[in-house]
């Protein structure tokens, strides 16, 4: 029982490990694209964040070294910055006027 | 009597209903003379002991340590170097023959507190800065960058020319200033940037207090002292200077500038500084 058990718990993690596949060029890309339409929707509403840029950089870098899993990772973490940027933006639009000095 | 109740009754619900509308419209208007009075009370009230002029010394008037420090340095102001510079560069004619004074109302000496201006034929705010490059397109010559160096120099030169003259920025009765005043006065309290500040956190939440080794200007006269020299930009810097590092130490892409929203907001920041004497250039920590 307790090696059935044993086996079970290793088949499912030699499963999870498997599971993780490396990222390709074309997961980069889109990852990549996304992003950069994230960040350019941000630079219309003219609220662009510097840390989207350099993450952007980075994830091109990498991308562009082969290294795509790191690319990827630096592209989502692009994304959610520059969609973070257009919440800022968008939300700001009213709430500024809570800090209004009467 | 019902009908004198039933009067009464009706005047009683037209005092509610204008009383009701009152605060939607006053909320919905823009009245810059009343957000200057509110800005200058706010700033006068936070520091009761700060004459009004002297908050055009931005840090160095929220310190009695810097205050000395600031005083010493007066001695031999950082920026005198630029201030003899522009001042040779005013005078010196473009290879037209023409100097900038000939672009100027009152030859460019002593109008410093004027600017920005709303210009009604352009429907936008002309800053100094940008008359100056206009001025030198229009005598053929290349535009300066905006940041530092010979801008810097030059409208050191214009400053000193002003100085202890109180700012007096005029806002036309004209829809289109009244907006670039409203989106100036947007521009300043709309956080911005990774660090979500706004120009606000720092300068109306915080002036005094200290962010990392600096202390905070308050944003009540901040550009009379316009340029100033830094030392730690170790040089002169303007007003586009001023705002573009200001949005990238927040993590925040900063615009071109003189770009509209950055010269809508040297208007309302000027605007609510009426009153205040130009002390430019400036020096600053």
């Amino acid at each position: 029982m307790r090696a059935t058990m044993v086996f079970a718990a290793s088949a499912l993690l030699i499963a999870t490990a498997t599971g993780a596949v490396a990222a390709s060029e074309a997961d980069y890309k889109a990852a990549y694209a996304a992003a950069e339409a994230a960040n350019k929707e941000a630079g219309t509403l003219r609220n662009q964040w510097t840390t989207t840029a350099s993450t952007l950089a980075a994830a091109k870098k990498a991308g562009e070294a082969g290294d795509f899993d790191s690319a990827v990772a630096q592209a989502k973490e692009a994304e959610a910055l520059a969609k973070a940027s257009i919440f800022q933006a968008t939300s700001e639009k009213e709430r500024w006027k809570d800090m209004e000095v009467r | 009597m019902t009908r004198r109740f039933a009067i009464r009754a009706a005047i009683a619900t037209l005092a509610l209903g204008v009383l009701a509308c009152a605060p939607a419209h006053a909320a919905g208007a823009v009245d810059p003379a009343a957000d200057k009075a509110a800005f200058q009370k706010f700033f006068t009230s936070k520091f009761p002991k700060l004459k009004l002029e002297d908050f055009v010394n931005g840090p160095y008037s929220m310190n009695e340590d810097l205050h000395k420090q600031w005083e010493e340095k007066e001695q031999f102001p950082p920026y005198e170097f630029s201030l003899e510079a522009g001042k040779e560069m005013f005078s010196t004619p473009f290879k037209n023959g023409k100097t900038y004074g000939d672009c100027f109302p009152n030859k460019g000496i002593g109008i410093r507190q004027n600017y920005p201006y709303f210009d009604e034929k352009e429907g936008k705010v002309v800053t100094l800065e940008l008359a100056l490059n206009r001025c030198r397109e229009a005598n053929g010559e290349a535009p300066f960058s905006y940041v530092k160096d010979d801008m810097a120099a030059l409208t050191a030169y214009m400053a000193f020319t002003s100085r202890g003259k109180p700012m007096d920025i005029k806002i036309p009765n004209d829809p289109r200033a009244l907006e670039a005043y409203q989106n100036g006065k947007e521009y300043f309290y709309t956080r911005r940037g990774q660090l979500n500040f706004s120009c606000a956190t720092c300068h109306i939440q915080s002036p005094g207090e200290r962010i990392r080794a600096e202390v905070l200007a308050p944003a009540l006269g901040i550009l009379n002292a316009m340029p100033i020299y830094r030392s730690e930009w170790s040089g002169m810097g303007t007003t586009s200077r001023r705002f573009t590092t200001c949005n990238s130490q927040i993590r925040g892409v900063p615009l071109n500038p003189q770009d509209d929203e950055y010269r809508n907001l040297e208007y309302y920041l000027s605007y609510v500084s009426n009153g205040l004497p130009i002390s430019g250039p400036g020096a600053r920590p």
